[in-house]
């Protein structure tokens, strides 16, 4: 039974996805979709567990070994991020049925879940797999889905948006492929465990042409500043769910494959400069970009590629407190983005807008929604108990412990954003949730009755849901501990990907 | 087979970079055959033979079925990601009445920034604060 637990969070999903493609009626589809994700969080969980006591779990695919077969590898870093990841998709699915962006039309509601479902499909298969190829696959049906997210129900301006978000994702996928003929000319092999020490073989110049070709295509997908102008366009336009999904895990899955490949395919020792300056250019042009935004949810998607950038310093650093900061930054940045798009989604469907200079003359949400979003918003820029000051203590430690001037300027652009980024905070802070008291409007009524809070069961879902999503952040705060101990057995097992290796070509079935 | 790849390449890159959505399409598809034509190229010399039937010595090389198969497959998703970009392509048309790329949100709004200076403030920005481009 244990030993098929790593095609579970792969199978559940898709055969969810096929089901809910029948006409189904809605609860019956809702209670699918919700089902489902439980199950993908319960096997990762147990994923955890057993590749934390165990190693690696690794899995065939009928039965062919590893060269010649599908290989799916759970360890402990692509179990916990499973983990995680569906955790905040089964949020935001409930905080969508809530809102009504799953159902609100027949038509929608019939390719909404099924394409949420796909989405997640593609984002399991993303972490768990062991080949290049099937890491290409795996994108692009995750990639897949989210076209057609993205452009569900579009007006013209969201078909714009869409288009752009298409075709700069499939140009990388494209670039992906390419280089997965190249790997494999070079090579003759596609297995992540056997590129490694065959890549190394290589001459010099072939094998930093291919880690380059490579970061750019994960650095299209990852949202790296240069290669980040598709994001704050596209994203915004989506539904609040929508985007908090794939602000959430899109992006973060570029993040973990550029995690595993460079650390598997590429090892280094010491800082890898280049990587050191793509992180701080995209901290700070990042955090530069959301001060000026006056829209919302724009605003937050700056945020989000400014926040890339601490993730991109921990693998620029190379070692294991560096990547134990990135791995634990990776799981704070899931949840805390997720929460905040949707707690987002609630000021906006609360005040009917998301330009802040607006929101500002419009009375302020309940006491409940400010609070929602102040503690994400908090940890986001790392005041101190919150699951961001984790997160970001480790990245710096691990920055001044290596001592070199390029991990002291990592380190210092890192303060420089967490403040800037709090100062973003404060300002959409007095400005959407510190607006005019409620019950007085100054200027007219918030909106048209019938308009905004015609489905209070509705509201109460979405509520519970971002509520669920800031539980969750805090709960990452308090089992820092156990946590942070985890995130350094996983970056150690990335560095030292010995019993990786053995896992998958072996065939060690433990 | 190796030149032809590339150019491939080259003519899906430039058509890519067209103003024009249809053209984009196109320079798509040709950037997913330059793609998938490199992954046969991987595979190694051509002419070998797919099956060995026994009639054969044993020590004839058969041709590599790896980039074949992936071939295959990114044929397959390169087709049906084809086709809803020209769906996509379509309900744009559909909408905007031409198949133009439009600027972004950014560039209208910084294009549209001195015009709003020389008009001097806006009397009541809450009513259409918004710049004219930008229609949200």
């Amino acid at each position: 039974m244990t030993a098929a637990l790593p095609a579970l969070p792969v199978l559940l999903p898709a055969l969810g996805a096929g089901m809910s493609l029948l006409r189904l009626p809605r609860p019956v589809m809702r209670g699918l979709g919700i089902g489902v994700l439980t199950a993908v969080v319960a096997c990762g969980a147990a994923l955890l567990v057993l590749a934390d006591r165990h190693g690696p779990q690794a899995l065939h695919i009928g039965g062919w070994p590893a060269p010649l077969g599908i290989t799916l590898v759970a360890d402990r870093l692509s179990a916990l991020l499973l983990t995680v990841s569906a955790l905040v998709a089964l949020a935001v699915l409930l905080f969508a049925i809530g809102q009504g962006t799953a159902e609100e039309r027949r038509s929608s509601a019939v390719i909404f879940h099924p394409a949420y479902l796909v989405l997640v499909t593609g984002v399991s298969l993303a972490y768990l797999t062991g080949d290049l190829f099937n890491l290409f696959v795996a994108f692009e049906v995750m990639l897949a889905a989210s076209y057609v997210l993205i452009t569900l129900d579009a007006d013209e301006n969201r078909t714009r948006a869409g288009m752009t978000y298409t075709i700069v994702s499939l140009t990388s996928s494209l670039l992906f492929l390419s280089l997965v003929a190249l790997v494999y000319a070079a090579t003759g092999t596609v297995t992540l465990a056997q590129l490694g020490p065959r890549l190394a073989e290589l001459p010099d110049g072939l094998r930093s042409a291919l880690a380059l070709l490579l970061l750019s295509v994960l650095g299209i997908k990852a949202a790296i500043v240069p290669l980040h102008f598709w994001l704050p366009d596209s994203y915004p336009t989506a539904p609040a769910p929508i985007t908090a999904v794939f602000a959430a895990l899109l992006t973060k899955v570029g993040v973990y494959a550029l995690l595993r490949t460079q650390t598997l395919l590429f090892p280094r020792t010491g800082v890898w400069t280049l990587l050191a300056c793509a992180a701080i250019i995209t901290m700070i042009v990042g955090i530069l970009g959301a001060l000026a935004q006056d829209d919302l949810n724009r605003l937050l998607s700056f945020t989000l590629v400014s926040h890339i950038g601490f993730m991109l310093f921990g693998i620029a650093l190379f070692d294991t407190q560096g990547l134990t900061g990135t791995i634990l930054y990776v799981v704070h940045h899931i949840v805390v983005q997720a929460a905040l798009f949707l707690v987002a989604g609630l000021a906006v469907r609360r005040t009917g807008t998301a330009a802040l200079h607006r929101m500002a003359r419009r009375p302020r949400p309940g006491p409940l929604v400010v609070t929602l979003f102040v503690v994400p918003a908090l940890s986001l820029s790392g005041i101190p108990p919150l699951s961001g000051f984790v997160a970001k203590l480790a990245l710096l430690r691990a920055g001044v412990a290596q001592g070199t001037p390029a991990a002291y300027a990592l380190a210092g652009t890192a303060l420089l954003t967490s403040l800037l980024t709090l100062s973003t905070m404060i300002r959409v802070w007095l400005a959407a949730f510190m607006g005019q008291p409620p019950g007085r409007p100054k200027e007219r009524p918030a909106r048209p009755p019938g308009s905004g809070r015609n489905r209070p069961s509705g509201t109460r879902l979405m509520l519970v849901a971002a509520a669920g999503m800031t539980t969750t952040g805090v709960a990452v705060a308090v089992c820092a501990g156990p946590l942070a101990g985890l995130g350094e057995r996983a970056a150690e097992d990335l560095l030292h990907p010995r019993e990786y290796r053995s896992a998958v070509l072996e065939g060690r079935q433990r | 087979m190796t030149l032809v790849a590339g150019g491939l390449f080259a003519i899906g890159f430039y058509l890519m970079l067209q103003r024009s959505l249809m053209r984009i399409v196109l320079g798509f598809i040709l950037l997913g055959h330059g793609t998938n034509l490199l992954l046969l190229v991987a595979g190694g010399t051509p002419g070998r033979p797919p099956v060995l039937d026994g009639t054969t010595d044993g020590s004839a090389r058969t041709a590599d079925p790896l980039p074949q198969a992936m071939a295959l497959t990114a044929i397959v998703i390169t087709f049906g990601l084809t086709a809803f970009l020209v769906a996509l392509a379509y309900r744009s048309w559909r909408l905007s009445g031409h198949d133009e790329v439009r600027d972004d949100v950014e560039d209208r709004r910084i294009g549209t920034v001195r015009e709003r200076a020389e008009a001097g403030p806006a009397p009541d920005r809450d009513e259409d604060g918004t710049a004219p481009g930008e229609d949200r």
